[in-house]
């Protein structure tokens, strides 16, 4: 990281310096405690997840992000410059998309890209052309001239994220971008997610779906209450917290808890759930013969890959969508 | 849904950095909110046209011309000596200013915090709360120009007026507006999660206002028990300032001064809390 780089005062750091560095970010609600002294660095181009439960503290480390809610205490930087002093400067150079469309039901579409435009001050002729990319991003030109109310919410989704790029932003910043969208819908967004991170925009996303962080994040963090439970890229995390494989067996909700003292010998860690009970091991396959060599015969097993799931059950006790 | 579209060209994505000049935000950002509030509002021009017509040539025909007629009668008992529609006027250009603010302040703030919370949308560009607040006001004060000329000259044209400063009772009516509107952002902003409230403004504050403030017989006229009701609105005072200007209703210089200090002083704390409850509304 060079520190000897200095950039024109309009222009942000272009360096490899870091486009966020947090140190000790904190936010007190009364005295509730949302985010309790977090510290993260995210770079250039990287696409940075933050994977958590509802009420983890993802959307509050957003907001303070997008400069819209101030630290109780810590420092945030963005862009080298610290988000108390400098939030409209540091939002000028941010995308945001978050977690309820806010579109302005009373415009069409092409008026609420327009408006949100001239919030940068960018210029009418520039915004017209910007429209007409952005509508064929979004997938959205038939619907140039509707009302965003005729939307579907897959294409209101996409309308926000394509309102998020009009000033071309160098860090884009998605709250749980795919929540209540049908699976077509999200491969179709992920798409697009993935075309801009080509660009090489700066992704920071929260999600609660471990398969979103996986295809989008180069690198996450597990939160909860407030603090950063663990770090790494998703095959990472996996690699440290998990097993390669997992079998998932089920005995009927009565009898897990009896089987489970049976069988926990048989893999590195084993889970009960209420209606089911993990059993991580490298070899899942030779796992689960092994427990029907025992006389134990499930009424269903299945053997499969580990994921961000497992991590964040490993970590915190608890499952992530509850 | 086809997904082989190709992502508009690296080529001509510059980026923030390039696109975005943050200065001039900072300089025009309340004039952003307010052409955003003004394409909002030219989806209802039509609406707002027959509003600001019809209610000027309606409370004419009613209230200035019918009323007007029984009180010209008994012309020995006319307030300040002048024929009932020119002492009507004032009020009634006063009462038309601050309703239209009214609308051009409470509606957006509340489609704007809650409804749709396309407050928050902006929020998230260079503009600051602040500059929402800013932009809100500088479009009701279009909205109070707008309504406040057209009642002028419906009431020009049906002769209320006699003193060649006439046309002052625009800017007047427009500051009465404004003081209105700066009170209606603090109210606004402060009851936005109450249900009842923007019902409530019309049956608990613009109603007593148009009744109580002196508009259709002299504040004097009421038991003094309860013209404090006409002295702390500014319809009150921006009524007997129009009456000044329209007919050269003779007051003392302290209470025409008084007037003018009481419309811009409410104005000024109410916008001054107003934005300070928005800005911590919207940044906590």
């Amino acid at each position: 990281m060079s520190s000897t780089t200095t950039s024109p005062e309009s222009q942000p750091r272009l360096d490899a310096a870091p486009m966020i560095a947090a140190r000790g970010l904190t936010k007190n609600y009364d005295d509730f405690r949302a985010v309790d002294g977090i510290d993260f660095t995210v770079t250039r181009g990287e696409s940075f997840g933050l994977l958590g439960p509802n009420g983890a503290g993802k959307s509050t480390t957003m907001r303070m992000i997008a400069c819209t809610s101030q630290p109780t205490a810590g420092t945030l930087e963005i862009l080298g410059r610290d988000t108390e002093h400098h939030g409209p400067w540091i939002r000028a150079h941010l995308g945001v998309v978050p977690q309820q469309d806010n579109l302005d039901r009373e415009l069409t579409v092409r008026e609420n890209l327009y408006i949100y435009g001239r919030y940068f001050g960018l210029p009418r002729s520039y915004i017209n052309a910007k429209i007409d990319e952005l509508l064929e991003f979004a997938q959205l030109e038939d619907k140039r001239e509707s009302k965003v109310d005729a939307l579907s919410g897959g294409m209101k989704r996409r309308l926000t994220i394509a309102r998020a790029l009009i000033n071309e932003p160098e860090i884009l910043m998605l709250d749980e971008p795919t929540t209540g969208l049908d699976p077509q819908a999200r491969h179709v967004l992920w798409d697009r997610l993935f075309r801009l991170k080509e660009r090489g925009v700066t992704l920071i996303i929260t999600t609660h779906y471990m398969d979103e962080a996986e295809q989008l994040c180069d690198r996450l963090v597990v939160m909860d209450k407030g603090t950063f439970m663990a770090e790494g890229s998703p095959a990472g995390l996996i690699a440290q917290y998990s097993s390669k494989e997992v079998v998932e067996v089920r005995f009927g909700s009565e009898r897990n808890q009896e089987i489970v003292d049976k069988i926990a010998d048989l893999g590195d860690r084993v889970e009960v759930l209420p209606d089911r009970i993990l059993l991580y091991s490298a070899e899942g396959e030779a796992a689960l013969a092994h427990i029907i060599e025992r006389g134990l015969h499930p009424m269903t097993s299945l053997v499969r890959r580990s994921s961000l799931e497992d991590v964040f059950l490993r970590l915190t006790g608890r499952s992530l969508v509850d | 849904m086809a997904t082989t579209q190709s992502a508009p060209a690296a080529s001509t994505w510059r980026g923030a950095s390039q696109l975005v000049v943050p200065s001039r935000v900072q300089r025009n950002g309340a004039w952003y909110v307010a052409e955003y509030r003004l394409r909002n509002l030219s989806k209802w021009w039509g609406a707002i046209l027959a509003f600001g017509l019809g209610n000027p040539i309606l409370y004419l025909a009613s209230i200035g011309l019918g009323v007007g007629a029984l009180v010209n009668r008994n012309g020995g008992t006319l307030p300040d000596g002048v024929a009932y529609l020119t002492f009507l006027a004032p009020a009634l250009l006063a009462t038309a200013a601050i309703q239209g603010t009214q609308d051009e302040v409470s509606f957006p703030l509340m489609h704007g915090l809650k409804w749709e919370r396309v407050f928050y949308a902006i929020q998230a560009t260079a503009i600051t709360p602040l500059q929402i607040s800013q932009g809100i006001m500088l479009t009701a004060m279009i909205r109070s120009v707008f309504t406040a000329g057209i009642y002028w000259a419906v009431l020009w044209v049906a002769g209320a007026f006699t003193s060649a400063n006439a046309f002052l009772a625009i800017p007047a009516a427009i500051v009465a507006g404004m003081s209105f509107a700066c009170l209606m952002l603090a109210l606004t902003v402060r009851f936005i999660d109450s249900q009842m409230f923007l019902a409530s403004i019309g049956r608990f504050v613009l109603t007593p206002m148009f009744l109580f403030s002196g508009t259709f017989f002299p504040l004097e006229s009421m038991p003094l028990a309860a013209r404090w009701l006409g002295w702390i609105s500014p319809l009150w005072h921006a009524t007997d300032l129009g009456r000044v200007l329209t007919y050269g209703k003779v007051i003392p210089t302290w209470l025409l001064l008084t007037h003018i200090a009481y419309l811009l002083v409410l104005g000024w704390a109410s916008f001054t809390i107003g934005n300070r409850m928005l800005t911590k509304k919207m940044t906590g």
